[in-house]
């Protein structure tokens, strides 16, 4: 018995260990419209990554790739393209698709291979070069499919669901199209000195309200761009990490859930939500409960996060994340916002490398820069936008079809 | 001469024009209610069903949000030339407990709407071409 208590303790504490990756390196291209292709933004953020991390490719034993539903054959099914560009080595391959969640499904696959013991050391990398405009459905009559059918029979772009939600804001809590204009302004001086924001000019809250009107009661500049963009991160396991470094920042929780039965807030690309007649909706929602799942696994909670890098796919959005992910009760957000809590110097900035009003989206890459800034954020690297005195910050952001994605990221 | 009027798609509502109904499917053992039709699985979790019953919808509702869009979609989409903007609204069905989404009558504007108004089903044409007229439902505020 004595025998089977000594390894039960053991591997419990390998349990508690294992709980954590390292991230080792960082690297991006900075956000925009290039016009050249996705694998040389990937490629470029690759090198940058690696040599942060102050490893060789050869080094790299498993490539995550996150995958974007352009450029040919979903991303020239992405993780395999990056190893081809930068040289076969033979490392082992996963590609990830998760709509806007892509990167962090393929961090977490990263991550689950390295805390079983598969490899080391992993690459995770996304890219993606955006068309101009509303981002349409794939092309072809396919009237089975609900992404074609939403823009067919309703026009129901994706700036309609924006706005959906942001006039669901004013009608339940009082909202105004001023406050959502302050998102952008504290946004866009967030960004204005991070190097690979695409958007670097300060924007008033009467730029903004002089827009012209996307989807009533949001403006141009109240909804982000679609952009080219890569980013890649090297991840490790902790072992690997403290033989380079002395401070190696963490991945300390990772959330990919889906929604749970009933979902009932309207989501691109549904026509309706699911039913509550006969199953009431769960106690928490579904964009409730993604940052929950990585806060869970990290053993932390909202109060003990310095930042936090949300997916602000229109200003009003952002407010919604704020009550989301814990910063504040519901219909607290715009109080949040005016007292400064989220303005770099508050509380707990949000989105201090200027979020996606200063980058636009670049679909597979958005949630792994999310985890970069952190990481720079962390180590005190974040020029011109510094968190003071920054421990821990937490991601979070949700792709098409129910994919819920959020990194918690600590020292 | 007439055009001929016929659904933007297939089987989703009924073509009468006094009184149509959204169709949806009910599951015949928990009775979970569905817009688009579910035909094959039911989609709640503790329910292994794959019968379903055709229903039709609740006719009114409350308007959960609305917005609107200013700029012409891109295709599938078919926008007339000149663009016409068109609001979208969100509306809640009390017996189904689900939110749907349709286009609102054209004429009504979104200072007209407020969250909370009783909307009502009515059908309207989407697009034309040469020999049809393509149906889609859509919502009015209850006068």
């Amino acid at each position: 018995m004595e025998v089977e208590t000594g390894l039960l303790t053991g591997c419990e504490r390998i349990d508690e260990m294992s709980k954590e990756v390292a991230v080792l390196g960082v690297g991006m291209h900075p956000w925009g419209k290039w016009g050249k292709s996705f694998v040389e933004y990937g490629v470029k953020a690759t090198r940058d990554a690696l040599a942060d991390a102050g490893i060789e490719w050869k080094d790299v034993q498993f490539v995550s790739g996150g995958d974007t539903i352009r450029n040919g054959y979903p991303g020239y099914v992405a993780g395999a393209t990056f190893c081809q560009a930068m040289g076969w080595n033979g490392a082992k391959v996963a590609s990830s698709y998760g709509a806007c969640a892509s990167g962090t499904q393929a961090i977490n696959n990263a991550r689950a291979q390295i805390l079983a013991g598969m490899c080391d050391v992993a690459l995770v990398v996304g890219a993606d070069a955006a068309p101009k405009g509303f981002f349409a459905p794939v092309g072809g009559d396919r009237p089975d499919d609900p992404d074609w059918l939403r823009f067919r029979l309703i026009g129901a772009t994706n700036p309609i669901y924006f706005g959906l939600w942001a006039r669901r804001r004013m009608e339940a809590y009082g909202a105004t199209a001023q406050d959502f204009a302050k998102v952008k302004v504290k946004n866009s001086r967030h960004g204005l000195h991070n190097p690979n924001a695409r958007y670097r000019k300060e924007v008033t809250e009467e730029a903004v309200l002089s827009s012209a009107v996307v989807s009533d009661p949001l403006h141009l500049l109240d909804i982000c761009a679609t952009s080219d963009g890569g980013a890649a991160i090297v991840l490790t396991s902790m072992e690997f990490a403290r033989k380079h470094t002395t401070a190696p920042i963490k991945i300390a929780g990772v959330s990919t859930v889906t929604p749970e039965f009933p979902s009932t807030v309207i989501e691109m690309p549904n026509f309706a939500t699911d039913s509550a007649a006969a199953v009431s909706a769960p106690a928490v929602s579904f964009r409730d409960s993604i940052a929950a799942e990585a806060y869970e696994e990290a053993g932390l909670g909202p109060e003990d996060m310095s930042m936090a890098e949300v997916y602000d796919l229109s200003t009003a959005l952002e407010l919604d994340w704020y009550e989301n992910i814990g910063l504040c009760k519901p219909g607290e957000a715009e109080k949040l916002l005016n007292d400064g809590d989220t303005t770099l110097g508050g509380r707990v900035p949000v989105n201090p490398s200027g979020g996606l009003g200063c980058f636009g989206e670049a679909i597979p890459a958005q949630a792994i820069a999310q985890v970069c800034e952190i990481t720079w954020q962390l180590r005190g690297q974040a020029e011109g936008r510094q968190v003071e005195n920054a421990k821990a910050g937490v991601t979070a952001n949700q792709g098409l079809f129910g994919h819920g994605s959020s990194v918690v990221v600590t020292k | 001469m007439a055009k001929n009027k016929v659904p933007a798609v297939e089987g989703w509502f009924t073509m009468d024009a006094a009184e149509p109904r959204l169709l949806g499917s009910r599951c015949k053992v928990c009775g979970t209610f569905f817009f688009p039709k579910e035909a094959d699985f039911c989609r709640n979790p503790a329910c292994s069903s794959n019968e379903f019953e055709e229903v039709p919808l609740s006719t009114r509702g409350k308007l959960w949000s609305f917005t609107n869009n200013c700029y012409p979609p891109p295709k599938p989409y078919m926008a007339p030339a000149p663009f016409e903007p068109y609001i979208v609204a969100a509306v809640e069905l009390e017996t189904e407990k689900m939110v749907v989404l349709g286009q609102v009558a054209k004429g009504i504007e979104i200072n007209h709407l407020s969250a909370g108004m009783e909307m009502e089903l009515f059908l309207d044409t989407l697009f034309e071409d040469d020999d049809n007229e393509y149906i889609v439902w859509k919502w009015r505020p209850v006068s």
